[in-house]
């Protein structure tokens, strides 16, 4: 009990996370990052053509961002949170 | 504008369902008793992935996002408007990074708000005051905008066009009923009204941009019209030699504008108290970032409302008034009984976040500032009672600010809010990292960017407006135009750093005290059962899960 006599309950001293599972971090960390350069990168994208029935560029292109970082952050989540979770046996 | 009956009575059908629903919130999983701030304030922090997600989306998107966001599409185009959809994409993939770290040290020690984490870390009640004081400035004009959004449905409708105490009578009964259900109800009362919110905002955003543009031709034609109307404006600008107001894309002066404005807002946006309020809500540690893979829904909405403003213009509506474009794109598009239930939209938008920003900035007054300096022995009860009094006060302070005000100073604060707020970054957020900064250099840092920030805002200026015209300034030392906020948050973190280094010299031993232990930050992680319940002990025997 801590001194305002709550119970503590630690994680169990379990090795650091980024150690355990190098790979999956480094991939997390470049599907997350991956909308920063493209959505910031502006020159990359403030063109009319090539328009997408009739809607520029440059709107369809950010739209398009919208999907694939949702797409990156749910690979993200399997890899960071359900593949940890499975390893333990702890699924469902 | 003329009154429209049919379009009133659906609007007022649907606000006076929303008002029971606010009210009935208080049964919805009913918790042993609402007198804790855990309960009122935090609706028992039991909220699953499926409540959270209308709940954050509600809280984030506000009324006034779909009223601002379309008409600085329809007065200025991309770089002010469109930017909103690029930062509303890059602020999920902060949250994934950020929240689950502050949702699990919150739950830990019981956190309610971003300035108790902040106390904690940094064993300074006083950098806490900063970042709650910070916090509330930003609120309170931001709460006074969701009023100016139901404003602009109820002038579009034709009402308020009366004078005195009649034109702001609906207002002013709005707000009576959100105060009255938010007092009793709490969290809960928002979160469940977000159920409606966003589902009249999908159906209504849904039918306008299928509908809206088979009227105009399809969205060729729109954007062929938005291209005219940029040529027209361009050489209306040139035949006075000054530059364009109106943009259909990013030109070069304005990359570095477009950029920092987006990652400067995505930054800002979960340093909102009300933003961590809806995360701290949540019932285990990963809902959050589950979430943010469905969330962007909702940034998907809002390039959808964001055309709307193009739309407005491919329609033909004219209009000073920008924040009128969506209204009024409605009024002439939609049959009078759906513009109701857009309007309605509108405002029911206005109430879910005005809510929980009440709740947040109540809670930041009970914690950070009652409670840390004037009662530290106030109960769970006390508490609880003084935040729904706080409430009160900060809704009826915002209802006085916009009809004793006028509404362009609760827009010039509610950008300032967004540059004040992005200064307590370095402390919550990189607080959750690492506490190397000093409590006093980041008390330095803070202010150096608040004083910075403000003073730079005020001194923006167009021919027609002399302060506070944008957000955006020229950068020292690099030259192009950028976010005032993200060249201010610079400015904070080298002085957070420079002080930090001179007090190790100086005064070692005044780096105060770190209440968290590393493992508090992965409470809950995904890999290890959920920790066993335990009791709260001498609080009224709340049983609380970790």
């Amino acid at each position: 009990m801590d001194d305002r006599g709550r119970v503590r309950v630690t994680t169990g001293g379990r090795p650091p996370r980024v150690a355990e599972a190098p790979v999956a971090y480094i991939v997390s960390a470049i599907l997350l990052g991956s909308a920063f350069v493209a959505l910031l990168w502006v020159p990359s994208y403030a063109k009319l053509t090539p328009d997408l029935g009739g809607i520029p560029f440059f709107y369809w292109y950010s739209l398009a961002w919208l999907f694939i970082n949702a797409l990156c952050q749910g690979v993200a989540y399997m890899l960071l949170v359900v593949m940890p979770r499975r390893r333990r046996g702890l699924w469902p | 504008m003329k009154f429209d009956a049919v379009a009133f009575a659906i609007f007022a059908i649907l606000f006076v369902f929303v008002t029971v629903v606010g009210f009935a919130a208080v049964r919805w999983r009913r918790a042993e008793r609402l007198n804790s701030l855990d309960e009122w304030g935090l609706g028992g922090r039991s909220f699953g992935g499926f409540v959270t997600w209308f709940l954050l989306g509600g809280d984030l998107y506000t009324a006034y996002t779909f009223i601002a966001v379309p008409g600085a599409m329809y007065a200025l185009g991309a770089v002010s408007g469109w930017f909103a959809v690029a930062y509303t994409i890059l602020v999920w993939p902060i949250v994934f990074i950020l929240m689950p770290r502050l949702w699990s040290v919150s739950h830990r020690h019981g956190f309610v708000t971003p300035a108790d984490f902040v106390t904690a870390r940094f064993g300074s009640r006083f950098l806490g005051l900063a970042i709650a004081a910070t916090g509330i400035l930003a609120l309170m004009p931001y709460i006074a905008l969701q009023l100016v959004g139901i404003q602009s449905v109820l002038q579009v409708m034709g009402l308020g066009s009366g004078t005195g105490i009649v034109q702001d009578l609906p207002l002013i009964i709005a707000f009576v009923l959100l105060a009255a259900f938010t007092y009793t109800s709490g969290l809960r009362a928002p979160a469940l009204i977000a159920f409606v919110k966003d589902t009249l905002i999908y159906i209504v955003v849904i039918a306008a941009v299928v509908y809206i543009p088979i009227k105009l031709g399809g969205y060729d034609k729109i954007f062929a019209a938005v291209e005219g109307h940029a040529k027209t404006v361009a050489a209306a600008a040139a035949a006075k030699h000054t530059p364009s107001t109106f943009a259909l894309l990013p030109s070069a002066k304005s990359y570095w504008a477009y950029a920092t404005l987006a990652l400067g807002s995505a930054m800002a946006l979960f340093m909102y108290p009300h933003a961590v309020t809806g995360v701290l809500a949540s019932k285990r540690r990963e809902t959050i970032r589950r979430n943010t893979v469905f969330l962007p829904l909702y940034s998907l909405m809002l390039a959808f409302i964001a055309l709307l403003g193009f739309m407005a213009i491919a329609a033909g509506i004219h209009t000073t008034n920008s924040r009128l474009a969506a209204p009024l794109l409605f009024q002439q598009e939609f049959p009078s009984w759906f513009a109701g239930v857009a309007y309605a939209a509108v405002a029911i938008g206005a109430l879910v976040p005005a809510g929980i920003m009440s709740i947040a900035a109540a809670n930041l007054f009970t914690r950070n500032i009652y409670r840390d300096f004037f009662r530290p022995a106030a109960s769970h009860a006390e508490e609880a009672q003084v935040s729904r009094l706080a409430s009160l006060v900060v809704k009826f302070g915002a209802l006085a600010f916009v009809l004793g005000i006028n509404t362009q100073n609760a827009i010039n604060l509610q950008l300032l809010g967004g540059i004040w707020i992005l200064q307590t970054f370095p402390a919550v957020a990189i607080g959750l990292y690492t506490r190397w900064m000093h409590r006093w250099g980041l008390i330095a840092g803070w202010l150096a960017g608040m004083v910075y920030g403000t003073v730079t805002a005020y001194g923006v200026s167009t021919p027609t407006v002399a302060h506070f015209a944008g957000s955006t300034a020229p950068i020292p030392f690099l030259g192009p135009t950028g976010y005032i906020a993200l060249t201010a948050l610079v400015l904070n973190l080298g002085v957070s750093a420079v002080v930090t280094v001179a007090l190790r010299v100086l005064a070692a031993r005044t780096a105060g005290v770190d209440a968290t232990q590393p493992d508090d930050y992965v409470v809950d992680l995904p890999g290890t059962p959920l920790a066993p319940t335990f009791e709260l002990a001498g609080t009224e025997g709340r049983r609380q899960t970790i």
